[in-house]
């Protein structure tokens, strides 16, 4: 069982948080102002990145509070939590979703280390 | 004489405690500190079972975890009977009965020894070579009899009477396995100061320490050494030792699983204590000082009782002062069974020693053994053994230059110790997700990179020399609690060493051959290069295909030979091969233990409201509900169902009838920005609603589909008091957070769920009224004063209420909130104000059929996730001068505006008496070919004693520009015919309910 590191509560069992998905999509601010292709990709389209991915979890069997991680998907490690709205430090390690898919897990790691 | 191979002294068990127990019906005597196997050995019982696939005698073959062959049934009592229980591991005690598995009539005399003769069909891969046609005899003939020939031992049936226990525990260092190098481990962590727990599988902890009698450490005995350290670490307050405690699971962050077993070597049972207990351990640093596992050797017939591992013996004799034979021949290919043959002669056994390697590629071992008067062969093969229910006797051949095999000889014997190596038990740290390495010094695969806070030590990492041993776990375990302190401890030194020979060379018929690799399976070194030679190279699919190394011992003694055979077929080295995946549980781990105390209600528990004593007192019957039981239907004496909804609906709309409406969700919204929040989640408007007012609230997931529904109170400008449904409380509650805590945090609102806190009675019907009007103070109840969807604050029987003006049912109706605490007694005066009424307990099957006479979806019956407001006709209560709501923008795209969406519209019945099946497919021509364009279908049916007729509920393609046309439902005869209405019964008009 993992430990997640709660920004407001410490290191917790996994078992008492959920995942929200991808982070820091904003909900746009005139939804009406999107047309139907960018409104549907707002909705439903998301990153599966095979690296280090930026989530939303909520430590929802503590605090209640959602919060960020980025979580590499390959390692199931956490590389850090961050309250919400506010920006990892490490953001510069975020997989790009683009990566062609071509490319290597071993290129991948040698990218990231 | 009773126990007849049992020494005359020695050994660590207590010779003043005798004990008894049954094997097969067949009274055992033993004493305390005896396991099953020790025991049945000092009674010179070596068949104890049958083996899996050929029904061959099988012994024992193993002192420990690793044991293949001896899995016996043990039975504790009523209730109390495990399967496939490893007989080296049972501690033997008064009253336990064992029954020994796989055969039919008896273990002597087993019909399925046939298999045995057979053995050439039932080769690798047999199943999915065998059973794969005609088609039509799996399921008659073949599925029935390989079920009834699977498995070993017999599934309990009763369910387990048993208490166990889950622990979470925190600890510095966690030292796993306390022999010689865990010990030195746990006593150097412990020194530092730090939390220290001591986990060993065994009764005693020690390992190896408890049957080695010739070595010294630190000066003395090892028993000495081993005694002064247990009573130095058990005097430390930050040290926590637990003997009979398997560590079988590591997991993320040095999250270990430890099976303890606290119980079942009591023999009046545990008391209050539970039977085993779980501990969850959460370890800053781990040494994992496991031991090793020693190979069989791979020869003909070396499965037959009486051949057991060399380490076992010396074991059985040294530990337990059991001689498993009178005449032990050692076959062997290393150093460690030079010890076992020495201690077994010294025990009274007559002993030989056949080893493979050659005399100049051994130590000082042979001539030591000489001098104790015992004859060793060296460069001698072993060609197979004699006996069938007993080992009789070793064929021995030496092995001349080029490999030649010289002429055989039969060394007559009543046991067998053999040794083909040792492998260290790298489970855990495979689990851990450590990189393995080959060591080929060692011929095995050790820890190589670590992935998590360990570091193993001693056999586990294949140190077998004692002082080394003591050395390396003393390192590890200063270094896990962070000291550069080195203690070294002197120690006699250990013969160590073997030369790994896969299969016995051997010059007799290969096809003829039965030598096993896997004695769980029944799989020989044959099956494997038979899988091989068909094309399973990967060692996974060979493990599959063979099933070697699974089952419950999961191949702790067959792994590397496997390894090994495959290797040397494919012209591989063994890392080129690479080992199968190491998964948790180490050794089994009864579902007992996992699931702790989870079960029943503590698994899944219920909520029952406070009225609920009531309704059981007057003879409710329940339904689940999310985790709720809610009164369904109050039978009166001979009533069923139909009987019994059809009183409770026509006492509603004719007088009045009481519902325990509790489960409701329901949420406290507070803050200068509630009105703003609420507007934002639901898609009604809020901002006009006036304090006092409720409104039907309906709320979309982004997607625009509905997610749930409930009536509102504004209870003042700056709080709602929101309901949900009973199953969407959490859920609703969640998503408020979500989008207040991740979108919108500058709103000023905080969200409390109070569902618990508020109970509710629902009082419904033409006579509400007159039941409440004397016991309501501070609340005008005049339709002028409190119109429908009004809320007011005042009192009821002095208890403090907020009082809804609401319905469910179309009639005039209240719901009366109450505080949780005096619900009952509120519920109980107002039966008693009612009785004049007539008033009527009615349960949820009448609430789901008066809210369908009147067309009330039920969201989860009338929606699915994939329905919008338009869909279910409640697009007018879309507030339409709101930018934006969460939904808003989805109700735009373009397939949910497209024709074609199923709307909800009501079925009549061509016949009225027909009640439709909820779920039921609608086409508008039966008659077309299939498949069939299925229109929609019905979410709601029911008979309505007030209309008289069967009711329902449908989504429809286009419905609602279908009213008056004739569609067919299906029924589970074919079809019925039903005419399409709006999806209201009764009252059209609402008459009703502002009366």
């Amino acid at each position: 069982m993992l430990l997640i590191a709660c920004p407001h509560c410490g290191n917790r069992p996994e078992t008492e948080f959920r995942c929200g998905g991808q982070a820091h999509i904003v909900r746009p601010v005139d939804p009406a102002a999107l047309d139907d292709q960018s409104w549907s990709e707002h909705l439903f389209v998301r990153s599966n990145p095979r690296g280090v991915h930026a989530e939303r979890w909520c430590h929802s069997h503590g605090c209640g509070r959602w919060f960020n991680a980025l979580r590499d998907t390959v390692s199931d490690r956490f590389l850090e939590t961050y309250p919400a709205g506010a920006q990892p430090t490490r953001s510069s390690e975020i997989t790009s979703p683009e990566v062609p898919a071509t490319v290597t897990q071993s290129t991948v790691t040698q990218a990231r280390a | 004489m009773a126990q007849p191979f049992r020494t005359s002294r020695g050994g660590r068990i207590d010779r003043a405690r005798p004990i008894r127990f049954s094997f097969n019906g067949r009274t055992v005597e033993g004493y305390h500190g005896d396991t099953v196997a020790s025991a049945l050995l000092a009674n010179g019982i070596h068949l104890v079972g049958r083996s899996f696939k050929y029904h061959r005698p099988r012994g024992i073959l193993s002192h420990g975890p690793d044991e293949p062959s001896a899995l016996l049934s043990v039975d504790r009592g009523p209730g109390r009977v495990d399967p496939n229980n490893r007989a080296s591991v049972v501690e033997a005690r008064d009253g336990l009965k064992t029954l020994s598995q796989n055969h039919w009539p008896s273990l002597e005399v087993d019909v399925g020894e046939v298999n045995d003769l057979l053995s050439p069909v039932f080769v690798a891969g047999f199943y999915y070579k065998t059973f794969m046609w005609p088609r039509k005899f799996w399921d008659k003939v073949y599925e029935p009899v390989i079920r009834a020939a699977a498995g070993l031992g017999k599934a309990p049936v009763a369910a387990d009477p048993d208490r166990y226990a889950n622990r979470h525990a925190h600890c510095d260092v966690l030292v796993v396995g306390a022999g010689p190098a865990g010990l030195a481990a746990a006593l150097a962590a412990a020194r530092t100061g730090k939390r220290v727990i001591l986990a060993d599988e065994g009764p005693e902890p020690g390992g190896s320490l408890l049957h080695d009698l010739t070595s010294q450490v630190d000066g003395r005995p090892a028993a000495v050494w081993l005694a002064e350290t247990l009573t130095d670490l058990d005097a430390r307050e930050n040290v926590i030792l637990l003997p009979r405690t398997t560590a079988f699971g590591y997991y993320n962050h040095n999250h270990v699983a430890l099976a303890e077993r606290v119980t079942d070597h009591l023999p009046a049972g545990g008391g209050q204590a539970p039977r085993e207990r779980l501990w969850q351990v959460r370890a800053g640093e781990v040494v994992l000082a496991g031991g090793a596992h020693e190979r069989p050797l791979v020869f003909s017939d070396n499965d037959r009782p009486g051949v057991m591992l060399a380490e076992s013996v010396r074991v059985f004799a040294n530990r337990y002062g059991v001689l498993p034979g009178r005449r032990i021949v050692f076959a062997t290919t290393g150093a460690s069974a030079y010890r076992a043959a020495l201690d077994a002669k010294a025990a009274g056994a007559e002993v030989t020693l056949v080893d493979l390697r050659l005399e100049a590629d051994c130590g000082a071992e042979p001539a030591e053994l000489r001098a104790a008067g015992i004859e060793v062969l060296t460069g001698h093969t072993v060609l197979g053994a004699k006996g069938r229910k007993r080992v009789t006797g070793l064929v021995v051949a030496p092995i001349g230059p080029e490999g030649r095999i010289g002429a055989s000889r039969l060394l007559s014997c009543d046991c067998v110790g053999m040794s083909g190596g040792w492998t260290p038990a790298v489970h855990l740290f495979s689990q851990s997700r450590g990189k393995l390495v080959y060591e080929p010094g060692l011929d095995a695969f050790v820890p190589g990179t670590s992935a998590q806070a360990e570091r193993s030590a001693g056999a586990a990492k294949g140190t077998y020399d004692l002082a080394a041993c003591l050395a390396e776990g003393d390192a590890a375990g200063a270094e896990a609690a962070g000291s550069q302190e080195r203690r070294a401890l002197a120690a006699t030194p250990t013969a160590t060493g073997f030369q790994p020979a896969r299969v016995m060379p051997t010059n007799a018929d290969p096809t003829k051959v039965r030598a096993f690799v896997d004695f769980q399976n029944d799989v020989t070194a044959k099956d494997i290069k038979l899988a091989v030679r068909e094309g399973f190279h990967s060692i996974e699919h060979v493990k599959r295909y063979t099933t070697t190394g699974m089952a419950t011992d999961q191949g702790k003694t067959s792994n590397m030979n496997a390894l090994g055979i495959v290797a040397g077929q494919l012209d591989k080295t063994l890392p080129g091969v690479g080992t199968t995946t190491f998964r948790p549980p180490y050794t089994p781990v009864t579902f007992g233990t996992l699931v702790g105390p989870a079960r029943h209600a503590l698994f899944d528990p219920i909520r029952t409201t406070p009225i609920h004593g009531w309704a059981e007192a007057h003879g409710a019957l329940f339904e689940n509900v999310a985790l709720w039981r809610r009164a369904w239907y109050f039978p009166k004496p001979g009533e069923d169902l139909h009987a019994a909804v059809a009183r409770e609906c026509k006492a509603v709309r004719e007088g009045v009838g009481i519902f325990d409406a509790s489960t409701l969700g329901k949420i406290e919204i507070v803050g200068p920005d509630a009105a703003e929040f609420m507007n934002r989640m639901y898609i009604n408007p809020w901002a006009k609603l006036e304090p006092g007012r409720c409104r039907y609230g309906l709320m979309l997931k982004e997607d625009g589909y509905i997610l749930d529904d409930g009536v509102v109170a504004r209870v003042s400008p700056e709080c709602f008091h929101v309901t949900t449904t009973t199953g969407g409380a959490a859920r609703v509650l969640a998503h408020m957070e979500d989008y207040l805590q991740t979108e919108w945090h500058d709103l000023d609102v905080f969200l409390t769920s109070t569902t618990e806190q508020w109970a509710v009675i629902a009082l419904q019907g033409p006579k509400a009224r007159a039941v409440i009007e004397p016991l309501v103070d501070g609340i005008d109840l005049s339709p002028q004063a409190f119109p429908h969807m009004a809320m007011r604050s005042g009192t009821i029987c002095g208890v403090p209420t907020r009082l809804f003006r609401v319905s469910f049912t179309g009639e005039l109706g209240f719901e009366i909130n109450v505080p949780s605490d005096q619900a009952l007694a509120v519920w109980e005066a107002i039966m008693e104000a009612g009785r004049p009424h007539g008033i009527t307990p009615y349960g949820t099957e009448t609430m789901h059929v008066l809210r369908a006479e009147k067309g009330y979806i039920i969201v989860g019956q009338e929606t699915d996730g994939t329905v919008t407001p338009d869909d279910v006709g409640l697009a007018g209560m879309i507030a339409k001068a709101k930018k934006d709501f969460v939904g808003k923008r989805s109700l735009a795209r373009p397939d949910v505006v497209a024709k074609g969406r199923k709307q909800l519209i009501g079925l009549v019945t061509d016949d009225p008496k027909v009640v439709l099946d909820e779920g039921a497919q609608i086409v508008a021509d039966p008659g077309q070919p299939i498949p069939m364009r299925m229109l929609g279908h019905v979410t709601s049916s029911y008979w309505s004693a007030n209309c008289n007729r069967s009711i329902a509920l449908a989504l429809v393609a286009d419905g609602r520009d279908l009213m008056g046309r004739t569609l067919h439902v299906t029924t589970p005869d074919g079809f019925t015919t039903a005419t399409v209405a709006e999806p209201v019964f009764l009252d059209p008009k609402g008459e009703r309910i502002n009366a």
